[in-house]
């Protein structure tokens, strides 16, 4: 009881998600060489970098689907990185994969409701519909039949629906046109007002710089840099160089 | 009385009859092979084993333990779906990451183990297992004698075929597989238990087996090689539906069932190979199989 009204201890200020020293590999290929970075509740945080410079890999990494993984993972306190992906994903962690991964065997509704619950709190069907009002129109078309940017608001509301509050977005607004990357824009700041915390991993650091708080530049498989996203522009050459734009 | 083509009717739907019961094991069976195949990638040569010890079971159930046919059809089913689990915690989970070469190896080295020691216990002369007395007896239909447990063979496995094809196709259950199936790394990623779903599929997928077997006791003899004459016949009707695919299982078992039947009415030579003919036809036009999508 005494401990269940304890007020009075500090807020700690670890933060939600520290990952230190992650070396990943694809069978004999080393490709993460000891990322370093950490995600405190409630911030959206970016990963920049070229092709294949590993931010996919960092997080598949995260989300545990990478085979060969080393280092530590910190997510709320519990070290993840023996864990299954199972496991990460049951602790609060939603994933939206590059390519958005919408399952072609299954309908729009059924892709919808796939995940299961993790956390309570998580959206209503309906809540959903009120954020991607298209998805609501196409409940029983084949997941597969609907446009790239129908999909990828698919493979953000089904995660929505778990109770899930820490996300991983890979490349979001990839291939999209303009109005529908607004509309990702958009969702991905109230997100944020809601409390959301978010690794959004982009190409495009003129959206990136919409909606997050902190970038790390990944290049060859390490974090080689952070910049706020105040000073972004300050750091616009060297962006440039680690992006080669 | 009508002929047709100068055959007699009764000889016409007695082959038609014959045709759909063969068709009914074909369907099932064909039926278990798709979704093992689909979740697990593995093409389970122990299937016809399965089926014989379905029937194996029923007959033990009855012979040593007093239980009849009608709580068999439900617990050797049950009792050959908990060895598939074992077989597959203890086996077939160490394989998946390899060829499927190596899966079609174990399953087949275990059918023959399995058919060994039932030779070696029941010898293989056959065992009887008389038809349940609700089911003895037939209807006259005017044109032909149909024996009311053949009818029921027909009726129980189609009920349990399209049972299965609605839990797959439109229950939240059956998304989950789909997904698995399709996806398996990205639906663990959502925090589903893959591994599980893959264990109860097999499991499910022998305890089918094994409901045909029951459903096959009074029928055919009891014996050792019943799997293994069937399962041949079984995989050309899986290769010819197209691997994976569950509709194509079930539509396939039973046409090929009627055609042969009707192979052996019109063309009595060619019945044994028919389907085997067909096979080869549908590899060289569509090596997908008829309902099987190509990659
Ligand atoms: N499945 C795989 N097997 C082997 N190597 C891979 C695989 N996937 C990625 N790689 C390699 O790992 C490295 C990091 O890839 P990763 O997908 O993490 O890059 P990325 O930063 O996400 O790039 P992009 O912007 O193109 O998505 C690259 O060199 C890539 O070639
Ligand atoms: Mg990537």
């Amino acid at each position: 009881m005494a401990e269940a009204l304890d007020t009075t201890r500090p807020v700690t200020a670890a933060p939600m998600l520290e990952v230190r020293d992650l070396h990943a590999w694809y069978g004999e290929s080393h490709v993460l060489h000891g990322v370093n970075l950490e995600v405190a509740e409630g911030e959206v945080v970016t990963l920049l970098g070229r092709n294949g410079a590993g931010k996919t890999t960092t997080l598949k990494s995260i989300i545990g689907i990478m085979g060969k993984r080393q280092g530590a993972i910190r997510f709320k306190g519990a070290e993840t990185v023996a864990m299954s992906s199972r496991e990460i994903a049951r602790l609060g962690i939603g994933y939206v994969p590059e390519e958005r991964g919408i399952f072609s065997s299954l309908s729009v509704e059924e892709n919808l409701l796939l995940p299961p619950q993790v956390q309570p709190g998580g959206m209503t069907v309906e809540q959903i519909f009120d954020l991607f009002p298209n998805i609501k129109e196409r409940l029983q078309s084949q997941g597969t039949k609907l446009s790239g940017g129908e999909q990828q608001m698919l493979s953000i509301g089904r995660i929505l629906r778990t109770g899930a509050k820490f996300l991983l977005l890979d490349e979001p607004t990839e291939g999209l046109a303009p109005v529908i990357i607004e509309q990702i824009g958009r969702t991905i700041a109230r997100l944020k007002r809601e409390g959301f915390t978010i690794i959004l991993v982009e190409q495009n650091f003129r959206f990136a710089q919409t909606v997050a708080d902190r970038h790390y530049l990944v290049e060859q498989g390490r974090v080689v840099d952070m910049i706020p996203n105040a000073e972004l522009d300050k750091n616009i050459d060297k962006l440039h160089a680690h992006l080669g734009v | 009385m009508f002929e047709l083509l100068g055959i007699p009717p009764q000889a016409l739907f007695g082959q038609l009859l014959l045709g759909l019961i063969n068709g009914s094991f074909y369907a099932i069976l064909s039926l278990g092979l798709a979704v093992i195949f689909g979740l697990l990638n593995i093409i389970n040569f122990t299937h016809g084993a399965q089926y014989m010890m379905g029937a194996f079971i029923s007959w033990m159930l009855l012979n040593w333990l007093g239980i009849g046919y009608w709580p068999s059809l439900l617990l050797a089913p049950v009792v050959a779906g908990v060895s598939g689990v074992i077989i597959e915690r203890l086996l077939l989970q160490r394989l998946y990451h390899l060829d499927h070469l190596y899966g079609l190896l174990l399953t087949f080295g275990l059918a023959l183990i399995i058919q060994g020691l039932f030779r070696n216990y029941f010898g293989s002369s056959g065992l009887p297992y008389q038809i349940p007395a609700e089911l003895r007896g037939g209807q006259n239909l005017g044109f032909m004698f149909l024996p009311n447990y053949r009818a029921w063979v027909v009726v129980a496995s189609l009920v349990v075929c399209l049972a299965t094809w609605f839990v797959i196709e439109k229950t939240r259950l059956g998304a989950y597989l789909r997904a698995a199936t399709e996806n398996p790394t990205l639906t663990q990623a959502f925090g589903i238990n893959v591994p599980l779903l893959i264990t109860l599929t097999y499991g499910f997928g022998v305890g089918l087996a094994a409901f045909a077997g029951v459903l096959a006791a009074p029928i055919y003899s009891v014996n050792p090689n019943m799997g293994a004459d069937l399962i041949i016949v079984v995989f050309a009707v899986v290769v010819i539906g197209g691997m994976g695919s569950i509709l194509g299982a079930i539509v396939t078992g039973f046409g090929l069932g009627i055609i042969e039947g009707l192979t052996k009415v019109f063309y009595p030579e060619a019945s044994a190979t028919v389907i085997f003919i067909i096979m080869a036809i549908v590899l060289l036009v569509k090596p997908a199989g008829l309902f099987g999508r190509t990659a």
